[in-house]
């Protein structure tokens, strides 16, 4: 089995395919930014993106992904290492207490980017209910995603908002 | 690895636990004494009565190398830069970052040259190395800055030495020193192999800045792990991986004391991709190992896929029954009678007698599960009778010895790397995943990582417990409070103490303040491990002791925020570590300002305030609620106002209020374990809700830049959030909840 993730192939060999995503992220590709944190599709940590769509991997058997793109943490970064607007904003507001559960909040953030790239605050919520925090940083995941938003408009040359 | 002498362990893990005591409680049980005579602790000034605890500054560091200076277990400069070690586990609390900065600042270093590396676990060098209590701060503030001033001093020495000059006519600035009257100056870099051969001076001595010449404390600094996380780099301990490792899961019976009679190992040895599986005897304790079958697998998957495979009968004779809904009918009926007194002040029953109006009210609360976000895990590699562990423990060094004692071997063969902790709230304070990892590595004699489910991280936790109050009051004929009686029911799990976080004091705010007071304790029996939960005791206390100060202000038919600023009184300080009135009132007005307090509101809208005092803190805080018809509570607007003296990482301090918030609401408003047969009833996320982002309210921090000693913030902004909402909600609908998690009484989160 190949799957496709962060723009290389990887071979698989002959793993169970109903393994979940996540476990095959953590223990094969050693892709371990996304994180293990109820197995139950309850808290997002374990959330990466599926053809820019974002998907709770500990819920998502490796068999699903099929000729799918996968995007984790790892993937966000530019070639030079750069971090992208999203990343960015995270760390200009200093929005991790633990950051145990911000690598899935980055992504969700970044599906959610990438579908409305200029969300409300009542999408913002909406969008990221799916992720716990169990540190409470949603004030600051909040102005990190309007943040992220307003610095790629500003990349795409539009208005802000 | 230098000498551990922590020859009672649980001596400190309970001195650690119970970190209220250690700063703020008088005349509680201070099992700190002993460490002070041991002396671990050094006691410093008091400062405006708040009392400091540090630790003896470190030793000098004998430099390994010529080339590289390094006066202290702090600092490392060479010509690669300026390296910082942060001696304490991170939790999210933030000391990763805060701790060095405070080095940075008397270093004079430009936080941007700097790099932060976790330290060693080293009693020598760094003093006990823990995260709880909310002590960071406090207790390592003066020997931080000492650490920093040391080098810094070295540093000058050595360009003095080098340009033949005087050390006075030296400045520092941004890494370097400099000679303004030359115009010479040189980078600390570059001055590392001269200051490596100064001699150390006493640290005691060396000269600290002025607080108005801080170039770094106080201002907003982004934490030193950031870039890594969102890069998804292996910060933490789940991430850990060793050549050679294997993946562990180890089953233990829901009922606490159950034990292993019979498990269908063979079967279990059958599936692909397992390595073994075997009955792993405890020891004995509950803080370290108990009984259970473990997996040992080539993925986490594999492991968890057997582990759902196990059939287990388990021995249940001595596990336990424990049942919240007997404890709830025990409670019932005890709240009827009185139960010793833990605090007797004044004449509570002439104070009733002789008042002209009463209330009462029976407060409850339910278990609570920590729920850290990160599973507890701990990898794990024994080796020719030496042991190395990769941890993400709240207390390192108890950690060690628990581990070398499951092995059988001395400490001094263990060897610890702090690992960044997904969350701690205190769960990691015991090292019982430790223990567990450290034994099956022993056993199968391969590298492990040891992995918790969800499952395993509810069902095993150490829980906040619940408890329930009987409150009853008084107010006389000019409407102040006159009478106070907490007939308080708790838990105990050796039949003799109340349980870790348990426990009240005679302290407890009002207590103190008002004239006449009784708190009765009387303890359940319970067999399920209770311990430290953020902000332990007050977690709970705060909520019923601030929604009854409300009760009795409306039953004086009085302003909430008038009654508790005559409670609180004249300026002064209650004992040596406990609150100061006129900072506590201090925060109050604030709070109470910058929230609008006494502004008309639209009907089922209300404001309520809270203060409470915890870790060194003095919090309050103002909640702004909506109630619709059908309980649905909007939470608008929290506002804080916090007096912890000076701020560290301004970012940091506003992350840690707002976090706190956010908890305090979510836990105030759903979360509960329950007990049924001995076993937890919910055993994941979907029953145990935490609050999401769309509930999430504005919160305003304002912080007192107080003069007095710097103190935690991990904590004390936790205990008033409930009281406050409660107060809110009862402004907004008149309806009086004394239930937490307010769902049982049908309010919810809008
Ligand atoms: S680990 Fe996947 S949602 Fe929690
Ligand atoms: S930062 Fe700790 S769970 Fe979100």
């Amino acid at each position: 089995m190949n799957i496709k993730i962060n723009g290389e192939t990887k071979d698989l060999g002959d793993l169970d395919s109903q393994t979940p995503l996540l476990w095959v992220l953590r223990d094969e590709l050693n892709l371990v930014g996304t994180k293990y944190g109820c197995g139950i599709s309850q808290c997002g940590a374990c959330t990466i993106l599926v053809d820019n769509v974002a998907v709770k991997s500990c819920s998502y058997p490796v068999a699903s992904v099929g000729n799918a793109e996968v995007t984790t943490i790892e993937g966000l970064a530019g070639l030079n290492g750069e971090l992208n607007a999203v990343q960015k904003a995270w760390v200009d507001l200093d929005v991790a207490q633990c950051g145990y559960c911000q690598s899935g909040q980055v992504m969700a953030a970044e599906a959610l980017l990438r579908e409305n790239p200029n969300p409300s605050d009542e999408e913002i919520d909406q969008a990221m209910a799916t992720n716990i925090c169990r540190c409470g940083t949603y004030v600051r995941i909040r102005e990190a995603i309007k943040t992220a938003a307003t610095q790629l408009a500003t990349e795409a040359g539009g208005d802000a908002r | 690895m230098t000498s551990l002498n922590y020859d009672n362990i649980d001596d400190i893990v309970e001195a650690i636990t119970s970190g209220r005591e250690i700063l703020n409680e008088v005349g509680a049980p201070l099992r700190i004494t002993k460490l002070d005579r041991r002396q671990f602790l050094k006691m410093t000034g008091a400062v405006g009565g708040g009392l400091m605890l540090s630790f003896s500054a470190p030793k000098a560091f004998a430099s390994k190398n010529a080339s590289t200076f390094q006066p202290n277990g702090y600092v490392k400069i060479d010509e690669s830069g300026i390296v910082l070690y942060a001696k304490n586990p991170e939790i999210g609390q933030g000391v990763k970052t805060s701790l060095p900065m405070i080095v940075a600042e008397e270093l004079d270093a430009n936080w941007e040259d700097v790099t932060v590396e976790q330290s060693s676990i080293d009693q020598a060098a760094y003093g006990m190395q823990f995260a709880g209590g909310s002590t960071a701060i406090p207790m390592n503030w003066m020997a931080l800055r000492r650490a920093g001033a040391t080098a810094r001093s070295m540093l000058v020495e050595a360009a003095a030495k080098r340009w033949n000059v005087s050390v006075d006519s030296l400045a520092t600035e941004s890494s370097q020193v400099i000679h303004a009257s030359s115009g010479r100056h040189a980078m600390y870099l570059e001055l590392a192999n001269e200051a490596a051969a100064v001699d150390v001076p006493n640290a005691d001595t060396v000269t600290l800045k002025d607080a108005k010449d801080f170039r770094i404390l106080g201002k907003r600094v982004t934490g030193v792990d950031n870039d890594g996380l969102v890069r998804g780099e292996p910060l933490f301990g789940i991430d850990q991986t060793v050549p050679g490792m294997k993946y562990a899961v180890f089953q233990k019976c829901d009922a606490i004391g159950g034990d292993v009679k019979s498990a269908n190992l063979d079967e279990i040895k059958g599936m692909p991709g397992i390595h073994d599986a075997f009955v792993l005897e405890g020891n004995g304790s509950v803080r370290e190992l108990l009984p259970g079958v473990a997996i040992v697998a080539d993925s986490t998957w594999a492991a968890i896929k057997a582990k759902r495979a196990l059939k287990i009968e388990w021995e249940e004779t001595d596990a336990s029954t424990d049942s919240w809904s007997h404890a709830m009918n025990e409670a019932e009926r005890l709240r009827h009678e009185s139960g010793p007194r833990v605090v007797d002040n004044g004449n509570v029953d002439t104070a009733f007698e002789t008042s002209v109006k009463q209330a009462s009210g029976f407060y409850r609360y339910a278990f609570a599960s920590h729920a850290q976000l990160e599973p507890q895990n701990c990898t794990a590699s024994f080796k020719d009778g030496k042991l190395e562990l990769w941890a993400p423990t709240q207390t390192p060094g108890s950690a060690i010895m628990s581990a070398a004692k499951i092995v059988g071997i001395q400490p001094t063969n263990v060897t610890l790397h702090q690992k960044r902790c997904g969350g701690g709230f205190g769960r990691r304070l015991y090292n019982d995943f430790v223990c567990e990892a450290a034994a099956i590595a022993k056993r199968v004699g391969v590298p492990v990582k040891l992995q918790w489910t969800r499952e395993d991280d509810m069902a095993y936790d150490w829980y906040r417990a619940g408890g329930f109050h009987q409150m009853h009051g008084s107010v006389d004929e000019n409407g102040k409070i006159s009478g106070w009686r907490d007939r308080f029911i708790t838990f105990t799990n050796d039949g003799n103490r109340p349980v870790s976080g348990g426990g009240i004091s005679p302290s407890v705010f009002p207590g103190g303040l008002l004239e006449n007071v009784r708190v009765e304790q009387t303890a359940l029996e319970w067999k399920n491990r209770c311990a430290a939960w953020r902000a332990p005791g007050s977690n709970v206390f705060a909520f019923v002791v601030g929604s009854f100060l409300h009760e009795l202000a409306h039953t004086a038919g009085r302003d909430h925020l008038d009654v508790l600023l005559e409670v609180l009184g004249e300026p002064r300080q209650m004992g040596p570590r406990g609150m100061h009135t006129g900072r506590a009132a201090g925060v109050v007005k604030l709070a109470a300002e910058k929230a609008g307090w006494g502004r008309d509101l639209e009907p089922g809208r209300g404001m309520g305030v809270a203060f409470y005092y915890s870790h060194a803190g003095h919090i309050a805080e103002v909640a702004d609620v909506s109630v619709s018809d059908d309980k649905k509570v909007k939470v608008h607007k929290v506002t804080v106002a916090a007096d912890v003296g000076p701020i560290v990482n301004l970012s940091g301090a506003e992350n840690q209020v707002q976090g706190s918030v956010i908890d305090g609401l979510s836990t105030m408003f759903n979360l509960a374990v329950s007990f049924e047969n001995g076993r937890v009833q919910q055993n994941n996320f979907d029953k145990y809700s935490m609050l999401r982002m769309p509930s999430a309210p504005d919160i305003d921090v304002h912080f007192v830049k107080s003069d007095y000693a710097p103190t935690g913030l991990g904590e004390p902004a936790f205990p008033p959030l409930a009281p406050a909402v409660y107060n809110a909600i009862f402004e907004a609908t008149g309806l009086r909840a004394r239930t937490m998690p307010i769902s049982e009484e049908g309010f919810s989160l809008a």
